[in-house]
């Protein structure tokens, strides 16, 4: 640690604000929100590190990024060497950036949120990333000696997009095959462009592009290739197909029109660009009172398209309460800033149309919270007679995502769990010799540097397997 | 990019195309689709694959130009490309290996029953067809047809084969034949008729659904269709269901979800399109 600066000083310097734009101007475009710390900030606040001998950020990391490393590097001055070791630790930074939940994480455990405002990791990472991003001729390319194996990639979304960066690295020759037309999985089809720009995205596959991976669009593995071929063809494979079936609530007049799930809402929307239609050919309902239901990120990305998009009211319909909301906090408070209405406690019980089969209402329970289930979460119960029915005309479905057979499907000695979701070790390895899995696929619906961490360890895993096999 | 191999008119809005897709060529199975995207901002839509040729690598296509993404690849030509060509997507046909099976076919879904019928008769199956159009020139695939079985011809109008609708054809064969399976292909309307039709008779019948879809994989849920109380995903559940038990109904109603989109579509191409000949005609 440099001498530069003392402990009392850095102790002096508070939170630096993340600048963001303003609530009423973005709640009607597609921009990016939160407009990235401008260098000076980004110093200051880089400052506040007070370089933990045993940096506990880096246990509350999952994938135990350096972080007081990168940000002493960057305080003095080499931001290469930062961007570096941050890019050592972790694949797509610019991404976890800007979509990690920090404060549950790395944030939540610094020692300077037991007094006052943790440091902000996140708006760091972000701004280092951002950095590379544009200076990339400033960073080694390492051309590694090619080991003539061959690996397959069933994925494109962070957990194979990180997976392949790493083999590539390793000298493997990587295929990723993609069933969408456009790589990322839900970093581009789900979060929306206000969160996560869509160039970052392409930048990253680009990079991974250049280093020697190739990409091939518009294949379903299941469908164009089974897992059983690939594997006459490769040498190794890794399934990071994401958890991508939507779950439905159930209930009555759930195929009305005006009803989606959020995965449709968002693909609509990002993949496809329905919010330029006409010039994009998809269309999108565009609905005046939007009822999002669910809590977690997916719900808050929804409800704040369908606002963007114009609806005079767009709301969140949750069981529980504020405090229980999954979401990042600040999905939440920016939200708040952009006017959506929260309805909690609120359990919905049926859609409701016209003769047409519009939607023109959904009908509701009041919910109060009960006992603490197995989770720790206390448990919502139905108030008996507090049915009500809330005005909207669009009903967004976003309370979760369950593991896709159609790829397992055509691998029965694939073991999978009860869920239907890939059984692998905690280095990725399945029941298949030679398989790997990773991300979504055998979390269920987690998170983006959950997928990460599970496509580098697999990496790792897959190159000693690649090394015991003969040439 | 999957370029078009070849090009034919069917039918006054229905269009051949042999579509480059190598893969797809060799490994497709009666009853698959392709999701079909044709350019960066096109939509993604789905196409039953029509027929292949594993030599050459040609899908071929059998595309009813009904609005602005249908018109744009009806109006491509041999040497241009799609995009995008996903496939082969959704479950192949439920087959018998012997007896009698009645294909019936109505419009652009006359193209769709021909790869069924193919297979049907590559089993050993028993093929007839009842295929229909409004008039003469809306006929189409009577001569592949006929290569796998009987074909009855019906036109709305009477100017070819026998006058009135396929369900009347239909419902002479099954008062007369033994039949085991029936497939049926075309308008919901058809659809629905043909299966309260082999309802009175007890025959099981296959019909082949077209909700709008965007991924094919499962992803969206956008495809999903009733089957009594169940939900299904088209696109990867199907897109084959017995005709017994699909509500038609909604089925029907959830295609209208964009009718006002699709209509604003077209008349901006339209508008697009007056534009630049204008422009042309000015240079
Ligand atoms: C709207 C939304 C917002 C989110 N917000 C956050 C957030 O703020 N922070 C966070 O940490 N996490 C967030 N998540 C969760 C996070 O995005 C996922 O946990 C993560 O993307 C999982 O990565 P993955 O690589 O396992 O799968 P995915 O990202 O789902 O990628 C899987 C890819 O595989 C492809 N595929 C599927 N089946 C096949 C097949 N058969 N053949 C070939 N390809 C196939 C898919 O098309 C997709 O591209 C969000 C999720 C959604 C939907
Ligand atoms: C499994 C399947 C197989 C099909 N096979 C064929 C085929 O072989 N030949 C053929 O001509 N047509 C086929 N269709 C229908 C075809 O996909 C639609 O006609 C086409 O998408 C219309 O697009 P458009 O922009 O030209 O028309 P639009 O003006 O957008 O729509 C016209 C009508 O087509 C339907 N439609 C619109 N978008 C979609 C979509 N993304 N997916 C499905 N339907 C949509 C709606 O009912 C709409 O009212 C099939 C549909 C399905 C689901
Ligand atoms: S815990 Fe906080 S103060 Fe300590 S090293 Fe990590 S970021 Fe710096
Ligand atoms: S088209 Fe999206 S799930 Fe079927």
């Amino acid at each position: 640690m440099s001498a530069r600066i003392s402990t009392k000083q850095r102790m002096q310097i508070t939170r630096q604000a993340m600048p963001e734009q303003d609530a009423a101007a973005r709640a009607a475009n597609f921009l990016e929100v939160n407009l990235g710390l401008p260098e000076r900030l980004a110093l200051l606040e880089a400052d506040r590190c007070l370089q933990c001998k045993d940096p506990r950020c880096m246990e509350g990391c999952p994938v135990g990024v350096n972080i007081p490393k990168f940000l002493d590097l960057l305080t003095a001055g080499k931001i290469a060497e930062a961007a570096q070791s941050l890019l050592c630790d972790n694949a797509l930074p610019a991404v976890t950036g800007r979509v990690c939940p920090q404060e549950t994480q790395c944030e939540a455990v610094c020692v300077r949120a037991a007094r006052g405002l943790p440091v902000g990791v996140g708006y760091l990472e972000r701004y280092v990333a951002d950095w590379a991003r544009e200076h990339r001729d400033q960073l080694p390319q390492i051309k590694p000696q090619p080991t003539g194996k061959k690996v397959a990639i069933v994925g494109s979304g962070p957990a194979g997009l990180t997976a392949a960066g790493e083999l590539a690295k390793l000298g493997h020759d990587v295929t990723i095959y993609e069933a969408l037309h456009k790589a990322g999985g839900v970093l581009v089809y789900g979060i929306p462009e206000f969160r996560l720009p869509k160039k970052i995205v392409a930048q990253e596959v680009e990079r991974l592009q250049e280093a020697g991976v190739k990409i091939e669009c518009n294949v379903v593995i299941g469908r164009t290739y089974t897992i059983p071929e690939l594997q006459k063809n490769f040498d190794a494979i890794f399934i990071a197909n994401g958890a991508g079936l939507p779950v439905f609530m159930n209930v009555p007049g759930e195929n009305f029109k005006g009803v989606y799930s959020a995965n449709e809402y968002l693909t609509r929307i990002n993949l496809m660009a329905a919010y330029d239609f006409p010039r994009s050919d998809t269309p999108v309902l565009q609905g005046q009172r939007v009822a999002v239901v669910g809590g977690g990120n997916v719900a808050m990305d929804a409800v704040r398209t369908a606002k963007r998009l114009g609806a005079k009211e767009a709301m969140i319909v949750y069981r529980r309460t504020h405090d229980e909301l999954p979401a990042r906090a600040e999905e939440v408070h920016h939200a708040e800033q952009e006017g959506i209405r929260f309805e909690f406690l609120t359990a919905p019980i049926e859609v409701i149309g016209n003769d047409k089969r519009w939607v023109t209402g959904m009908k509701c329970q009041k919910m109060k919270l009960g006992e603490a289930d197995s989770s720790g979460r206390r448990r919502p119960e139905v108030i008996p007679g507090s049915e009500f029915v809330l005005d909207c005309d669009t009903v967004v479905v976003a309370i979760g995502t369950k593991s896709n057979p159609l790829l397992t499907a055509t691998c029965p000695e694939l073991k999978l769990n009860k869920w239907g979701n890939i059984v692998a070790d905690e280095n990725g390895a399945t029941s298949l010799p030679g398989v790997f899995a990773g991300g979504d696929i055998v979390r269920g619906a987690a998170t983006v540097i959950l997928a990460m961490g599970d496509g580098k360890k697999a990496a790792q895993a897959m190159d000693k397997y690649l090394a015991t096999r003969a040439k | 990019m999957h370029r078009i191999l070849a090009k034919q008119t069917l039918s006054p809005n229905v269009t051949r195309l042999d579509v480059h897709a190598p893969r797809i060529a060799q490994i497709r199975q009666a009853g698959q689709f392709v999701i079909v995207h044709l350019a960066e901002n096109s939509e993604r839509i789905p196409l039953t694959i029509a027929d292949s040729n594993p030599e050459t690598g040609a899908v071929t296509l059998v595309i009813q130009a009904v609005g602005k993404s249908t018109n744009e690849l009806v109006a491509l030509n041999v040497g241009d490309s799609i995009r995008d060509v996903a496939g082969p997507l959704g479950h192949p046909t439920e087959m018998i290996s012997s007896g009698h099976a009645l294909c019936i076919g109505g419009g652009v879904g006359t193209a769709v029953v021909h790869p069924i019928a193919q297979s049907l008769q590559k089993n050993g199956v028993r093929v007839t067809s009842v295929i229909g159009g409004r008039s003469k020139e809306w006929v189409i695939f009577e001569n592949e047809l006929k290569r796998y079985g009987n074909v009855v011809v019906c036109t709305d109008d009477g100017s070819y084969g026998r006058k009135g609708f396929v369900t009347d054809a239909a419902k002479e064969i099954l008062t007369n034949e033994k039949v085991d399976i029936v497939y049926a292909v075309g308008p919901v309307p058809m659809m629905r008729a043909v299966a309260n039709l082999t309802r009175g008779f007890g025959v099981h019948t296959i019909v082949s659904l077209n909700p709008v879809m965007i991924d094919g994989t499962g992803m969206c849920g956008g495809c999903r269709v009733s089957l009594g109380n169940e939900t299904k995903f088209a696109c990867v559940d199907g897109p084959e269901f017995d005709g017994h038990k699909v509500n038609f109904d909604e089925l029907q109603d959830r295609l209208g979800t964009y009718r006002e989109f699709e209509q604003k579509s077209l008349a901006c191409a339209a508008e697009n399109c007056r534009l630049e000949k204008q422009l042309s005609q000015k240079s």
